[in-house]
């Protein structure tokens, strides 16, 4: 979706704050919401890239306004409630309805460890699905405007450049986000000229990677 | 369970999440938390979010004590350190450079530096003529296990705006001058690619220990707006 989130290339946003010593979490409540979000993220009713799409569905004046995690809040209420986790009117009252039944949370303790340190992958190398581009070849961005989830940023939308990097076969985020399947496709990293992004006066000696899904690209 | 809010629209659930109190706090208000002023408007989502883990402690989805640990585990025991002590490696031993530089998660992963956000591993090296900065446009993207989470700024919409059409700005306020022939490497995190930048070993260092040398690195040299210092004071 062209929404607020696809920030490259905008401007009047303001010096960037940088912060000496700056706190993991500002705030208690701040490292509860990340806790929960992982703790919630255990029940795989929903998939990162569900997860990413519903922060780009919060109304854009209010992406803004929000802090980092205020929309981590915002959105781990919204995942619990679609997927019928909780009910609105326990999210309102802050109480199980009467009667209902205790679950047993998938993330404890006990295993913790190995869910912080284990590799869940997003590779899927033994999909089936043909890589159409090779290393070194021109490569142009299809000018898609997609309603829905999509990794390809609109400033990179339509542009020239060339496959330096073949990553493998991942899944693809676009289907995956509204459970339309993982559709594992090949992953590229692309360079694109800043000249070729932003205009002949940009800097020569600049050019910026993105990694890319096969189905985004055309020969150029 | 219930399938309650699955026909929930966007208005509807932004109006739901956020709550009447939200709309309590002034216009005026709001706009200083652009930046990381989280005082001004610290009780609504603090008492929601407190609400939210009362509610899933209470229903069994979620283990107090496991949050506890999450937290913990993010305060304490993942951060920058982690990627410096790479970098330190890479800067004492060119064999494990070259693994690092060929194939980044194995490499780092020898160190013991694996999880969420660090699955798919890229180094991209610095050089006096070539300099990497990393950015995720469209989201938070970082590379947890090496960097832990991410600073304010780095999810603000100044940098992610910036990065990728005005580098050499960006660098220019995090006080890193690059010279005009030095080609600059923007990468956006758009896939599950994690990037971690090597920086240039500075100058003056060539007697320290490996240990000294990772107390040198700065997160924010990992991701590309800093270089590495040399040393103060000047050690021989």
């Amino acid at each position: 979706m062209n929404g607020i989130h696809d920030r490259g290339g905008m401007h009047g946003m303001g010096p960037i704050r940088h912060e000496e010593n700056e706190p993991v979490f500002h705030e208690k409540w701040e490292g509860r919401i990340y806790a929960i979000n992982r703790a919630i993220g255990a029940w795989r009713k929903w998939n990162i890239d569900a997860g990413r799409h519903a922060i780009e569905q919060i109304p854009p004046a209010d992406y803004l306004r929000m802090s980092y995690y205020e929309k981590w809040l915002v959105r781990n209420i919204g995942l619990l409630l679609k997927h019928g986790l909780v009910t609105q009117d326990e999210v309102d009252t802050g109480k199980p309805v009467s009667g209902s039944q205790k679950a047993t949370p998938p993330l404890t303790v006990a295993n913790l460890a190995p869910t912080v340190a284990q590799r869940p992958s997003y590779a899927r190398p033994d999909a089936d699905a043909k890589a159409r581009f090779k290393v070194g070849e021109r490569v142009r961005t299809h000018k898609i405007n997609p309603t829905g989830h999509t990794r390809l940023p609109r400033y990179a939308r339509g542009r020239e450049g060339v496959v330096e990097r073949h990553h493998g076969i991942f899944v693809f985020p676009d289907t995956n986000a509204h459970f339309q399947g993982e559709q594992p496709q090949h992953l590229y990293s692309v360079r694109f000229r800043a000249q070729e992004l932003w205009g002949e006066s940009a800097s020569p000696r600049h050019s910026v990677y993105l990694d890319l899904w096969d189905s985004y690209l055309e020969h150029a | 369970m219930t399938d309650d809010g699955k026909s929930l629209d966007r208005r509807g659930f932004l109006k739901r999440a956020t709550g009447a109190a939200a709309a309590a706090v002034p216009a005026e208000m709001h706009a200083q938390d652009h930046g990381h002023d989280h005082q001004v408007v610290p009780s609504d989502p603090a008492l929601r979010t407190k609400a939210l883990e009362s509610l899933l402690v209470e229903k069994g989805l979620v283990d107090p004590a496991a949050l506890d640990a999450i937290v913990d585990t993010y305060e304490n025991k993942i951060g920058p350190r982690n990627g410096a002590r790479v970098v330190a490696r890479a800067w004492v031993d060119s064999a494990y450079k070259e693994r690092l530089c060929a194939d980044g998660g194995p490499a780092i992963a020898e160190l013991g530096y694996v999880g969420a956000q660090g699955e798919h591993m890229v180094v991209v090296e610095n050089t006096p003529k070539l300099h990497n900065l990393v950015v995720c446009t469209l989201c938070s993207c970082y590379p947890w296990p090496v960097l832990g989470l991410p600073p304010v700024w780095y999810k603000s919409a100044p940098y992610r705006s910036r990065a990728v059409i005005d580098p050499r700005g960006v660098l220019r306020e995090f006080g890193t001058e690059l010279a005009d022939d030095v080609e600059i490497r923007v990468w956006d995190s758009t896939a599950e690619i994690r990037y971690l930048v090597l920086p240039e070993r500075p100058a003056g260092t060539e007697k320290m220990t490996e240990e000294e040398l990772a107390a040198l690195v700065t997160r924010d040299s990992m991701i590309g707006v800093a270089k590495v210092a040399a040393p103060r004071g000047g050690k021989p």
